[in-house]
């Protein structure tokens, strides 16, 4: 190899480092700079009344724990919801009929409902079990957030099992095993990692969503009676912060963007003990 | 562990799956059937979301035929709409998103898998995922607070002031420097992506396994070199799938945008001008739109969205497989 | 985990197999933004006191008429009034509950709150786009001795819909018969000019950001933003300052009487001080109610809001109405009855 063609390549390998070791750069200032101006407005709206009382009113003393906890009803039944369709979709697609046509159709269909405005989403819901009920409920805002959350999940999961590699799952037929074990016990647990980051990212992309809810769950200015009857009008984080962030009163606007920084910390936290508790079962 | 069944010892004869299969059949039948369940029903939400969108928006698509798709009118009052504004709008943010977050995405994954050293890779990883857990929402806040004032007076004012009259740098930055319009929108945009994207391209990094990276090492391959010759083109389908995740995220989002895009339904004449989007008008206007026209434009709207996605989806597809048949 | 995954989805339809239910003593509302903090406000005050939860959210008034009309919420709310028409081809019936207005702002370095002096006409013009700069000798014929700056006028309106536009572009229709021609009234324009801001606080950012720029927001985004606002020319030729003194003064002085199922725009009211872009909220319901009990608690929620809640409204920033429109509200109220044909409100 010619000493010109060596120098080349190196040259070109230090600029490929330095552009990703920029670039990560750059993403990591962009999230310093808007971390900022969520603490900046969001930690002085935070103190114990936030968990402890219901919305206020401009002016009146109250916190985001109605909010709260309809927020993490709602996310958690969307999730269960959209972890069963989205991973046994995925394993549908990547084990079993992956490469028939309908297998095509389904893929191709999977991607198309990811960019669906979310928007859509929750008129679609509206339709299916707001209106001929004569009711707003939490229920129908579960729905509509594990319907943006399944595709994430169904993508993720596809991918990352086809990755997988083939000697594992002929070491597991070869074993005798019948094929739904393979899956199950080798091939899931295998791909576990790739499949929580799909789960986290499905979550992360709900816990934000407001339109959807705006169709569906509404909001509540109190607790739902009692608290964890979902057939209401449910609170919620992300519809009380859009309410809240373009108002003209000062206290609301501060309440709101505590409410935004409550559902960054969350998904940090989920995402930390997650991964966490991934690596503890990994090692034992 | 009641399905595993050990095979006979000896040489097998016949398909040895099938032998052993009868104790395990009927939970690998049903776990194949709810498997196969759970795609239709991804399929059929998607087709009842298509249907309701249909029959949502017929009112204006009968009133306005094929011409909706073409026309820039957009006017409540007359209750004449068109969707060329807000569909140029849509593509032109994801596009340009797509090109700025894409390489950053990629650029994080490689340090990530490569070129971090190992205590840094999880808190950094994290970080990046942070970005992903921000509520839309204050995206846009941040965007028309905080953004476009910067934007304005760092980017755009020396743009604009050092364009020469008639040349095509000021033809491309036309517009009111106060930080709004269609690149600030799209920068924010592809901040949104980003995270998406870098988190799915780490974890398809991390499976490619060892020894094809070893052995690109072990032939002097530079870091670059093997990572871009040897492990992206083995994730290359889930790299398509994690384009795809951004790309959708792109072509629906809402809140970021409409903050910051200036909301006007013509065509934006330059990159500062403003523009709208398909989701951005939804939004904006569905909860107040009184007459029954305007709702079913703007669920037209909608319906030409999934239109879109289908074109450029199926368009992606198109060209993987050529690659594929190129290999 | 395929079992506790069963469990959990079978717990889940169990809940959702019900059809959705209000708890006893709730009722729920929706519509308009623009009246939401002080529904809420009085929501908190009344549930202190009678134990009766009302839960009303923002989304919209065509959001508010569109669930009223689906029955999904007790009672919807608007800022963009139906004319009787539409009240009964809808089995509407429509009451206003409190007043606000709609200042224009602008961005003007130099000059004060209230200095510059503005026509309906002038307002049309700049917001079609004929007069371009400030320095415009049009705009000097109302400001003699004022040096306006040679800055071009940046319009700014809003870009989603909303009821501030429909009372301000009504407003514009009443001054200029162009305006009324080419552009109209609606929550949502095709304005000829200009940038959209999301919401007031968009309106507001933008005007902020952009000096030579021009606005209109609610009233208490202007105060509350210490914004440079306009005087505006009412009927009589003078010019009026937007508080809530004539905001009052234009409530007062409405021909609620001859207004046929309440529809009336309170723009250009006659009658000293004034304020000329000013509008009533309203509240929609059914006039045959499903359940005469839930019927008969909103109304008495609405007759405990006009009893004792202007003391809540004045401290946000809102107007309530005079005392004679508050009685023939209530005497409206015999229109709404249950099943049985009789008036719920006793």
């Amino acid at each position: 190899m010619s000493a010109a063609k060596l120098v080349r390549r190196r040259v070109s390998d230090i600029a490929f480092k330095i552009f990703c070791v920029g670039v990560t750069a750059l993403a990591l200032v962009a999230l310093a700079a808007i971390l900022w101006s969520l603490l900046a407005q969001g930690f002085g709206g935070l103190d114990l009344d936030v968990f402890t009382m219901s919305t206020p009113a401009a002016g009146s003393r109250g916190g985001l724990a109605n909010a709260i906890v309809g927020s993490i009803e709602m996310c958690l039944l969307a999730m269960v919801i959209a972890l069963t369709i989205g991973v046994l979709a995925g394993t549908w697609l990547a084990e079993y009929g992956g490469r028939s046509p309908y297998g095509a159709v389904v893929r191709f269909l999977n991607d198309v409902l990811l960019s669906a405005p979310s928007i859509l989403v929750g008129l679609f819901v509206y339709e299916l079990l707001v209106a001929p009920f004569h009711g707003f409920s939490g229920f129908a805002g579960a729905v509509a957030l594990a319907l943006l959350a399944v595709p994430v999940i169904t993508r993720t999961t596809e991918d990352v099992l086809l990755l997988q590699s083939a000697t594992l799952r002929e070491a597991g037929v070869a074993l005798g095993a019948p094929f739904s074990y393979v899956v199950r016990q080798i091939i899931w647990r295998s791909a576990r990692g790739g499949l929580l980051t799909g789960a986290l990212l499905a979550f992360a992309r709900i816990s934000g969503e407001t339109a959807p809810l705006l169709f569906t769950a509404l909001n509540n200015q109190f607790f739902n009676k009692p608290w964890f009857d979902l057939r209401q009008q449910t609170a919620n984080l992300p519809v009380v912060i859009f309410n809240g962030a373009l108002s003209a009163y000062d206290d609301l606007r501060r309440l709101a963007w505590a409410g935004a920084l409550l559902i960054a910390v969350t998904v940090l936290a989920v995402t930390i003990v997650a991964r966490i508790v991934a690596q503890e079962q990994k090692r034992s | 562990m009641s399905d595993a069944a050990l095979p006979n010892a000896g040489p097998a004869a016949g398909p040895p799956v099938r032998r052993a299969a009868p104790r395990g059949s009927l939970i690998g039948q049903i776990f194949e059937g709810l498997c196969f369940a759970a795609a239709t029903t991804l399929l059929l939400s998607l087709g009842g979301i298509i249907v309701s969108l249909v029959i949502g928006g017929w009112p204006a698509l009968s009133k306005f035929g094929l011409g909706f798709l073409f026309s820039t009118a957009w006017n409540p009052v007359t209750d004449v709409y068109g969707a060329a504004g807000p569909i140029v709008g849509t593509l032109i943010t994801a596009a340009v998103a797509l090109i700025i977050a894409l390489p950053i995405a990629g650029g994080v994954a490689f340090f990530l898998t490569e070129l971090c050293p190992a205590p840094l890779r999880r808190p950094i990883g994290t970080a990046v995922e942070l970005l992903a857990g921000i509520p839309s929402i204050v995206y846009g806040m941040w965007g028309l607070f905080v953004f476009a004032p910067l934007f304005a007076r760092w980017i755009q004012l020396p743009l604009m002031s050092a364009a020469k009259p008639g040349s095509l740098l000021e033809s491309l930055t036309t517009g009111i420097p106060n930080g709004s319009g269609i690149l600030p929108a799209s920068i924010i945009l592809a901040i949104m992506i980003l995270p998406f994207m870098a988190a799915t391209l780490r974890e398809l990094l991390l499976t490619v396994p060892a020894a094809v990276r070893e052995s690109a090492y072990g032939l002097g391959a530079t870091t670059a070199e093997v990572v871009l010759s040897v492990t992206l083109p083995y994730v290359r389908q889930g790299a398509i799938g994690a384009v795809m995740l951004g790309l959708g995220r792109a072509l629906g989002e809402t809140m970021a945008v409409t903050f910051i895009i200036g909301n006007s339904h013509t065509f934006p004449k330059s990159m500062f001008d403003s523009g709208s989007t398909i989701a951005s008008t939804i939004a904006n206007e569905f909860t107040e739109a009184t007459s029954p026209i305007h709702t079913a434009a703007l669920i037209s709207l909608g319906l030409v969205l999934f239109l879109i996605t289908f074109v450029v989806l199926g368009l992606a597809r198109l060209l993987l497989r050529q690659q594929g048949a190129k290999l | 985990m395929l079992k506790t995954l069963g469990a959990a989805i079978g717990a889940a339809l169990i809940l959702g197999a019900a059809t959705t239910a209000t708890a006893a003593g709730t009722i729920s509302g929706a519509g308009a933004t623009f009246p939401a903090p002080v529904y809420n406000k009085w929501a908190e005050a009344y549930k202190a006191q009678t134990q009766t939860t009302l839960n009303y959210q923002p989304i919209g008034s065509g959001g508010g008429i569109k669930q009223i009309e689906a029955s999904t919420v007790d009672f919807g709310a608007s800022d963009k009034p139906l004319n009787l028409q539409d009240q009964q081809a809808n089995g509407l019936v429509m009451f206003p509950t409190v007043v606000g207005g709609i200042v224009p702002v602008m961005n003007l370095p130099g000059f004060k709150p209230g200095q510059i002096k503005l026509t309906g006409p002038q307002l049309a013009d700049i917001y079609r786009g004929a007069i371009k700069k400030w320095d415009d000798p049009l705009l000097a014929k109302t400001n003699p001795g004022l040096k306006l700056p040679n800055l071009p006028i940046t319009v700014v309106h809003r870009s989603d819909g909303s009821g501030t536009t429909f009372l301000f572009t009504s407003f514009l229709s009443l001054q200029a018969e162009h305006w009324a021609k080419e552009v109209g009234a609606n929550d949502s324009v095709q304005w000829p000019v200009g940038l959209g801001g999301k919401g007031n606080d968009g309106v507001a950012a933008f005007v902020k950001q952009t000096p030579g720029s021009i606005g209109y927001v609610e009233y208490i985004f202007a105060a509350q933003n210490a914004m440079t606002y306009a005087l505006m020319q009412d009927k009589a030729g003078q010019f009026i300052a937007p508080t809530a003194a004539s905001f009052k003064a234009a409530a007062a002085n409405a021909k609620w009487t001859s207004a046929p199922g309440f529809y009336l725009l309170l723009l250009d009211q006659p009658g000293a001080n004034a304020w000329p872009i000013t509008g009533a909220t309203f509240i929609l319901m059914h006039a045959k109610q499903t359940d005469a009990a839930k019927g008969d608690e909103v109304l008495k929620f609405f007759d405990w809001a006009y009893k004792n809640g202007d003391a809540d409204a004045d401290k946000l920033f809102y107007v309530p109405l005079p005392a004679n429109v508050k009685d023939m509200i209530r005497k409206s109220w015999s229109k709404i009855v249950g099943p049985d044909g009789k008036p719920v409100y006793k």
